[in-house]
């Protein structure tokens, strides 16, 4: 019996939030085309999203592109196939390992970081304040972080392609001995645009769900400290979940045609 | 002064939280120009029933009357126009950390009358100055301030648009007792420029005493005791007896005391 009523309250606990998110979410989208607008307050994050988070992503590219290199050569060596590393490192980079890998880099960065700041915003009462004075909260803070969210993760993207590209191509000149002509050469051979163009629309809709769940956790958020705190965990894990999930369906659907 | 409309007049309005009753009936009348200050203990339900005039919560049940209009379950519309006339001041000032404290005072008339950010600047100095803050405090951040300060700046936005409903939702707590009493004098000040109608609510009776006319003590989710402040010593009614002189014992009981 015991057992039953921990699954029945789990599964209604689950629908209430499912519910929850998917309000929110439409609040979120409508609200994106009724004015005000604040293209301020979207350029400002832009600015936070996008050039802040230059550095880690850049990094992380570089170290994942330099490794790929690495483990592929080791692999493909046995087969005398060395000549696939620019490939394989190309086409990780663009459809899968740029979006996803700066997805969760950003994430951790902007999604905590939104949860935690409207979450404060919440808990002192900003929130309400904002709404007494004639502004509606959702115009205010969640639809330019949304916006910003889904325009920067792309750009940032592009970044990391370029540089994670970059990282590979270190490692495989400098540190193998592959002739730089010839691997820049099998870079741009194999490279489609459906490969870059489904990188930046996953990294797009990336951005929109890490910006909306900073937002709505923050938004949602309770209790003090302490539930600022769950708030910007609840974010960060939820937003992380979401990417891999959704990263999945996406190349089921862009890639399922092909090969 | 029965015969008048009354400026907010919330009748019978009932709110709860899951199996918590919190308002429980309430009736409350307050007339153009006068200010009362609602009594009673914490978690009575007093800010709640500040958040329902506002329409941040809404009623379960019962009506609200701003100058005679309903305000429960009004489109956002009519909200904003019911909340251009009240200014609020919160407990803890919630003033926007992102803004500086000129920023904050000039905000609603920036985002709701849609002034220029020059006039707007020009009336939020001369406020600050009316709640007795130096121009180098307006350059400054509201985390760089202390809290007395910021409970003036909180006044100076609540002001600003010089409205004809003010609420203060306890406006000494977390103050000295002499800051508490300069915070006094300037709301009874405000008022009196303004001509405004006020409603406070608080817990601390030397408040009370300074800016009531009328008190209305909530108990358990209704007006116990209402009438004017200076017949409150001589109430005749226990509850409020216990409650401003402040004794433990009485009829009254705190609900964690039951061990």
């Amino acid at each position: 019996m015991k057992f039953f009523i921990f699954l029945g309250k789990n599964s209604l606990s689950l629908c209430y939030a499912i519910g929850r998110v998917s309000i929110f979410t439409f609040t979120a989208i409508t609200r994106c085309f009724v004015p005000p607008f604040y293209p301020r307050l979207i350029a400002r994050q832009i600015i936070e999203i996008g050039f802040y988070s230059l550095p880690v992503v850049g990094l992380t590219a570089i170290f994942t592109g330099m490794v790929l290199a690495l483990q592929s050569y080791t692999g493909f060596a046995r087969f005398n196939a060395e000549g696939a590393i620019a490939n394989v490192v190309v086409l990780s980079i663009t459809r899968e390992l740029a979006p996803v890998l700066a997805g969760l880099m950003v994430a951790g960065r902007i999604g905590a970081a939104m949860a935690a700041e409207i979450g404060t915003m919440r808990v002192t009462e900003q929130i309400d304040a904002l709404s007494t004075l004639s502004t509606n909260p959702f115009n205010y803070l969640v639809v330019p972080r949304i916006i910003s969210g889904t325009i920067a993760l792309p750009f940032l993207v592009i970044v990391a392609d370029v540089i994670g590209v970059m990282g590979g191509y270190l490692v495989s000149v400098y540190k193998l001995g592959f002739n730089p002509t010839i691997y820049l050469q099998k870079t741009w051979e194999f490279v489609q645009p459906i490969d870059i163009i489904s990188g930046l629309v996953k990294a797009s809709f990336f951005g929109f769900l890490i910006s909306l769940l900073g937002c709505y956790h923050g938004y949602n958020s309770d209790g003090g400290a302490q539930g600022v705190g769950r708030a910007t965990t609840n974010a960060v894990v939820g937003a992380s979940i979401l990417i891999l999930a959704a990263n999945y369906i996406l190349t089921e659907v862009f890639f399922s045609n092909i090969q | 002064m029965t015969q008048q409309v009354p400026k907010i007049s919330i009748k019978n309005v009932k709110k709860s939280f899951g199996s918590k009753t919190v308002l429980n009936g309430l009736n409350l009348d307050l007339f153009a120009g006068e200010s009362l200050v609602v009594i009673g203990g914490s978690g009575t339900g007093k800010s709640v029933m500040l958040k329902n005039i506002l329409g941040l919560l809404e009623p379960d049940s019962g009506s609200i009357e701003v100058d005679g209009s309903e305000v429960v379950g009004i489109n956002s519309k009519e909200r904003e126009k019911t909340l251009s006339k009240i200014g609020m001041l919160f407990q803890n000032a919630a003033l926007f950390d992102s803004l500086t404290v000129w920023e904050n005072v000039a905000f609603p008339l920036v985002q709701g009358k849609k002034a220029s950010k020059e006039t707007a600047k020009v009336a939020a100095f001369e406020k600050l100055k009316a709640v007795g803050l130096t121009e180098e405090v307006a350059e400054l951040y509201p985390v760089e301030i202390s809290g007395g300060m910021r409970k003036r700046v909180g006044l100076a936005r609540a002001i600003v648009t010089e409205p004809e409903i003010l609420f203060f939702d306890e406006p000494t707590t977390g103050l000295d007792p002499i800051m508490g009493d300069i915070i006094n004098d300037l709301i009874v000040s405000c008022v009196k420029t303004l001509g405004a109608t006020a409603l406070s609510i608080t817990h601390d009776m030397a408040s009370a005493f300074k800016i009531a006319d009328r008190i209305a003590m909530l108990y358990q989710g209704k007006i116990i005791w209402l009438g004017n402040a200076k017949d409150i010593r001589n109430s005749g009614n226990d509850y409020v007896e216990q409650f401003i002189n402040g004794r433990a014992n009485g009829p009254i009981k705190m609900e964690f005391r039951k061990i």
